[in-house]
């Protein structure tokens, strides 16, 4: 215990912030981390949407009409990587910030200083990535997978930066995640028991320790990928003795609780939002623990299916198809939670709520084309096929950043203290629920159908769907503009937002005022 | 900073770089679980000292030998004999022909692999031209051995098994000595030739 | 006894559900569905994919009926006073089993599929599959024949100047030929980084990797002309490696064997023969437009930076010999590869004729032309 007294003790006024631009450089606090994330990967979530723009504009008709094949593969290596790296992680780490302090009755994180760090490195490590777009040789145009060799011997001179990127990333990711197990496990207030911290703590904490264990794997994969470039190692290289399977195993091991660190925080979110607007409390709160535990820990024996064309044995593929059918027993505990909240509820359907609910349907679609990705022979006709593409933007997109997007207008009242205009929230969400599935279930077909993936030109029976998808996907793009303007539009004022906000909103968040103040919970609370 | 707080720190900084270690034991690690597993589809480049291997009551076995030139290596590569029958638990001595018609010292490494990847496990060799890099000079030509032998283990299902050696060109082209062309830097062209693909 | 024929009416329809269940009733959506193949593992891999399929429809629609029911029935106007549970183990132990026994449902015949593919037994005809960046090379080991398959689509219609084929993005120069009935064997690998042989209509796709080999087999029951693609990115023209696959008839499957032997016999004879300048160039335009426009493009200006001009260029115009070099041994460190092994001594000497004489080069340089012979002589010990 310190023996220093904390100087904000003595103050009862609390500090505001800073004054003038270097408030956001030199910032420890978490809600202004939290904001930075949050506009971050607001700007990658478009940058990583216009390079989808470019994809679905090529795609919209056979023939190569806007962009090179090299260039293209350049734009779908990028958009994947930014997607993953610079637009679902932040906005989760920024959800991370500005709520588990709040809802833990805790001031801050746990390390106000190394939090600013993680932050900061971020706009470095894709300022570097984003760059490689203007050297010699274009930017990495292997997918956001890079399996070697293509991504070894065969690669532009820019893919060294993207290791030094990602290593980057992976830090930032690693500090953070430290930062969040570090705040929940030895800051709560005092009463506040592991089973009583809210769902969106628990998503957080599985989700830290994920990523915990496979951040410095992904650093692993890319140091031995730098090693084959520049230091004539042999890791995936056959002529050396090498093999480039090996590298998709290491990959893949990273790659697959990766998955589920981008989907967990949503579950936590999705809990949140349905028990407050069914105006009932969670169904099964101790099993949603239990489910998302189990997820995490079979998410790490599962990473071959990825896998299952690269020439496995029978007995590993067996027994990878058997464990990733297993995780859907946990998913599907959550969707009946779920639902069964909303059984008998008292529902109303503001914005929050209406992607909340889509989330729950279209996320399980996305299971289910996961399922049927599970069955070993069957994935013989879907790898690496539109079937795939299609299976993975569902949970990602009506997935993952619908999520976000539930999280955003559920608790921007809280940061900010206005009411987001309900008419264009509600607008947002149907343009955003129309192009998704516009954009996105056709690919279903298509790939069925026998379209590969990462192509730039197609033969002509993929045509007709290949162009409404493209057609959806401008829908959704433009519709996040209005989505850009709805949250200026908030931040810059609104009807004025009551402390609690949403009638039956659970959680220490809406016990303080809105906006919520620079400092809270500077003393904890007494949690019951 | 309670205690509490810096515990939980150090162990998960241990953590993550025990996870980074974790990750280049994976390589090795790849190995061993393949070996004691017995899923093991990787060939052994080393000879094998298993001094029990043959027998007298042995079953058919018909070998395929395949060869390929990887990045259209220029040597000639192919095999003496493309199919033989032999027994199990018997040695055997294959050869590859092998010439390099360039005008410059080369150096190859062969690859194994075969097929199905369950036989692979059964397969010793007791000498194998992938076992070390074999230079040529320009001109030369070579038939190169290899003695293996299938263990009496090997699954009855397995009827047939494909042997196939990738050859990549190691040579390393910096080596001025070794390599009597003229280095690929003087282009008088003046066009710039793109480092990689 | 009245419980024997509930046992038996179950029975009957259960197999009644299972076999509508992985029916080929929905084929008929042939654009919209994954094809039931022309091999009995093709077709059962499609029941499995219909199966699972089904089996989510009916759950999804069980899930969301109580979903969308409640988003009617338990609106705060309809139900101002919800109800207040929120646990029941019972129920939850439910609906933690029963999905597990369904998974197991799902997993023995997808089990039973999967140890099917895995068969390891030999095959009548055995096909060595090599992906390169851009094409497969195809070599029938039992009877030495070999060939690479190039995309035929013509850069004009990709770059639409012309309209598109039927087969636009699916037609190659040369197809794999294989006979109904019997058994082959395919033995996958790959030149340089990793490629993907996909044929849907057989269910069969093996990654291709460098210095590896997997293998695949399968039976086909129905001649035709079948199309697959590459489904591993493999570089910038990963999307134009189509594989292409036709099952004939036994007896004209022995016709073109016995073709394919006669022409290699051929090859010898046309390297022997004196060749005109004309008649090289002619040969040589063709061999061009299949190997060398993707980087050097049509015109033999390249692109800049990346791809060097062969129009204009001191080693074309000036210097046969190191133009001999570079075709037979490729660019250490650069893109360019070796084309000794891909091309015949004919086909090289005609493409190098070729660039030597067009797009002004045969004015602007020496002119020289380079015959079967002069590969020969390349290919002969120096010492």
């Amino acid at each position: 215990m310190s023996a220093v007294i904390e100087s904000h003790d003595h103050d009862d006024h609390h500090h505001g912030p800073a004054e003038g631009l270097t408030r956001w450089l030199y910032t420890t606090n978490h809600k202004d981390i939290g904001t930075l994330y949050l506009w971050f990967s607001f700007a990658m979530f478009l940058i990583g949407g216009a390079m989808a723009m470019v994809i679905r504009a090529e795609l919209f008709q056979p023939g190569m009409q806007i962009v090179e094949p090299e260039f293209y593969n350049q734009m779908l290596t990028l958009h994947g990587l930014i997607m993953v790296f610079g637009a679902v992680m932040p906005a989760f780490v920024g959800l991370a910030n500005w709520l588990i302090p709040m809802m833990v009755g805790a001031p801050d994180m746990a390390l106000p200083r190394m939090n600013n760090l993680s932050f900061w490195i971020l706009p470095v490590a894709f300022f570097i990535l984003l760059s490689s777009l203007f050297m010699e040789g274009g930017a990495p145009n292997f997918g956001w997978t890079f399996y070697a060799p293509l991504s070894t011997t065969y690669a532009p001179p820019s893919v060294t930066f993207f290791i030094f990127s990602v290593h980057i990333m992976g830090a930032s990711s690693i500090m953070g995640s430290i930062n969040v197990i570090v705040t929940i496990m030895n800051m709560r207030a005092p009463g506040m028991t592991l089973m009583k911290m809210p769902l969106f703590v628990w998503s957080w904490l599985i989700t830290a320790y994920l990523l915990i264990a496979v951040m410095p794997v992904l650093a692993g994969a890319v140091t031995m990928m730098l090693m084959d470039i520049h230091f004539g190692t042999s890791f995936f290289n056959a002529a050396g003795g090498g093999d480039p399977v090996l590298f998709q195993h290491i990959f893949w091991f990273f790659g697959h609780p990766e998955v589920y660190i981008m989907i967990l925080p949503a579950f936590g979110i999705t809990s949140h939002i349905i028990e407050t607007f069914s105006r009932k409390q969670l169904f099964g709160h101790t099993s949603m623990v239990w489910a998302m535990t189990s997820i995490a820990i079979l998410s790490f024996v599962v990473w071959a299916h990825h896998m299952f064309t690269v020439g496995l044995p029978l007995a590993a593929e067996l027994f990878f198809m058997w464990a990733t059918m297993l995780i859907a027993v946990p998913t599907g505990v959550k969707v009946f939670n779920w639902v069964t909240t909303m059984f008998k509820g008292s529902i109303t359907y503001e914005t929050p709520m209406l992607f909340a609910i889509a989330f729950v349907v279209l996320f399980t679609i996305g299971g289910f084309s996961g399922l049927m990705l599970a069955i070993t022979p069957a994935d013989f006709q879907y790898h690496d096929t539109y079937f795939v593409v299609a299976h993975f933007h569902y949970v990602l997109v009506p997935g993952a950043i619908f999520s976000i997007m539930a999280a955003v207008y559920y608790w921007i009242p809280k940061w900010t203290g206005n009411m987001y205009d309900e008419r264009l929230g509600r607008l947002h969400f149907w343009l955003s629920f129309i192009g998704v599935n516009v954009t996105f279930f056709p690919q279903h077909w298509i790939g069925l159908a026998g379209m590969p993936r990462r192509v730039p030109d197609y033969a002509l029976q993929f045509a007709d769907w290949n162009m409404v998808s493209s057609v959806g996907a401008f829908l959704f793009g433009a519709s996040q503009i209005l989505f850009l303007f709805i949250v200026i539009k908030t931040v810059m004022g609104g009807k004025k937002a009551t402390p609690e906000v949403w009638e039956g909103a659970r959680g220490l968040e809406w016990t303080v005022d809105s906006p919520a103040p620079y400092h809270t919970f500077s003393t904890p609370p007494k949690v019951s | 900073m309670n205690e509490g707080s810096r515990k939980t720190i150090k162990l998960l900084c241990f953590s993550v770089l025990g996870m980074f270690t974790f990750s280049f034991a994976l390589v090795p690690l790849y190995d061993v679980f393949c070996e004691i597993t017995g899923l093991n589809g990787k060939i052994e480049l080393e000879a094998t000292t298993n001094q029990n291997l043959e027998t007298e009551s042995g079953r058919d076995v018909s070998i395929q030998f395949v060869s390929h030139n990887n990045e259209q290596m220029p040597w000639i590569f192919r095999p003496s004999d493309s199919q033989i029958k032999i027994q199990t638990g018997e040695f055997h001595t294959a050869t590859f022909y092998v010439k390099n018609p360039t005008n410059k010292t080369m150096i190859a490494q062969a690859i194994p692999s075969v097929a199905p990847s369950n036989a692979a496990s059964h397969l010793k060799k007791l000498e194998c031209f992938c076992f070390e890099q074999q230079e040529l000079a320009p001109g030369e030509e070579a038939l190169l051995p290899v003695r293996l032998i299938f263990d009496d283990e090997l699954p009855d299902s397995i009827k047939s098994v494909v042997l196939s050696y990738t050859i990549f060109d190691v040579t390393d082209y910096n080596d001025v000595e070794m390599t009597q062309h003229h280095n690929d830097n003087d282009h008088h062209d003046g066009h710039e030739m793109e480092p990689s693909l | 006894m009245f419980k024997k024929a509930t046992t038996t009416i179950n029975k009957n329809f259960a197999a009644l559900f299972l076999a509508i269940l992985s029916s080929n009733s929905f084929a008929a959506w042939d654009d919209l569905n994954m094809t039931e193949g022309v091999t009995a593992i093709s077709k059962e891999v499609f029941g499995l994919h219909m199966l699972i399929f089904w089996i989510c429809v009916v759950i999804g629609i069980a899930v969301f009926g109580v979903m969308f029911y409640s988003m009617f029935a338990f609106t705060k106007k309809k139900n101002p006073n919800p109800s207040t549970f929120h646990e029941n183990t019972k129920v939850e132990l439910a609906w933690t089993i029963v999905p597990f026994l369904i998974l197991v449902l799902m997993a023995v015949p997808a089990s039973n599929t999967l140890t099917k593919i895995y068969d390891d037994t030999e095959g009548d005809i055995n096909i060595q599959v090599i992906g390169y960046q851009w094409k497969w090379e195809y070599r029938y080991l039992e009877d030495n024949i070999g060939f690479f398959s190039n995309l035929t689509t013509d850069l004009d219609e990709i770059y639409n100047k012309t309209p598109k084929g039927e087969h636009y993005l699916e037609e190659v120069d040369e197809a794999v030929i294989i006979p109904v009935g019997k058994k082959i064997r395919f033995l996958i690998t790959a030149n340089d980084v990793i490629h993907s042989w996909w044929m849907p209509d057989f269910a069969i796709k093996q990654d291709a990797i460098p210095g590896f080999i997997n293998t695949a087999w399968t039976i086909v029951d129905k001649p035709g002309t079948y199309r697959g693609k590459c489904t591993e990115l493999c570089g910038k023209n990963h999307g134009f490696m189509p594989v292409v696959v036709k099952v004939v008839p036994q007896d004209e499957y022995d016709l073109w064997v016995a073709g394919k032997k006669e022409e290699a016999l051929k090859m010898a004879e046309l390297t022997e023969k004196t060749w005109s300048a004309e008649e090289l160039v002619q040969r040589g335009e063709g061999i061009y437009q299949k190997n060398c426009v993707a980087c050097h493009q049509s015109n033999g200006a390249g692109i800049a930076g990346i791809f060097p001009a062969l129009a204009g260029s001191d080693i074309v115009l000036n210097n046969k010999a190191r133009h001999l070099e570079i075709l037979m041994e490729g660019v250490q460190g650069a893109a360019m590869a070796s084309y000794a092994n891909q091309l015949s001594e004919v086909d090289m000497a005609a493409v190098i004729t070729y660039t030597r004489r067009s797009w002004g080069n045969a004015e602007n340089g020496d002119g020289e032309i380079v015959v079967p012979t002069d590969i020969v002589e390349y290919k002969k010990p120096k010492v």
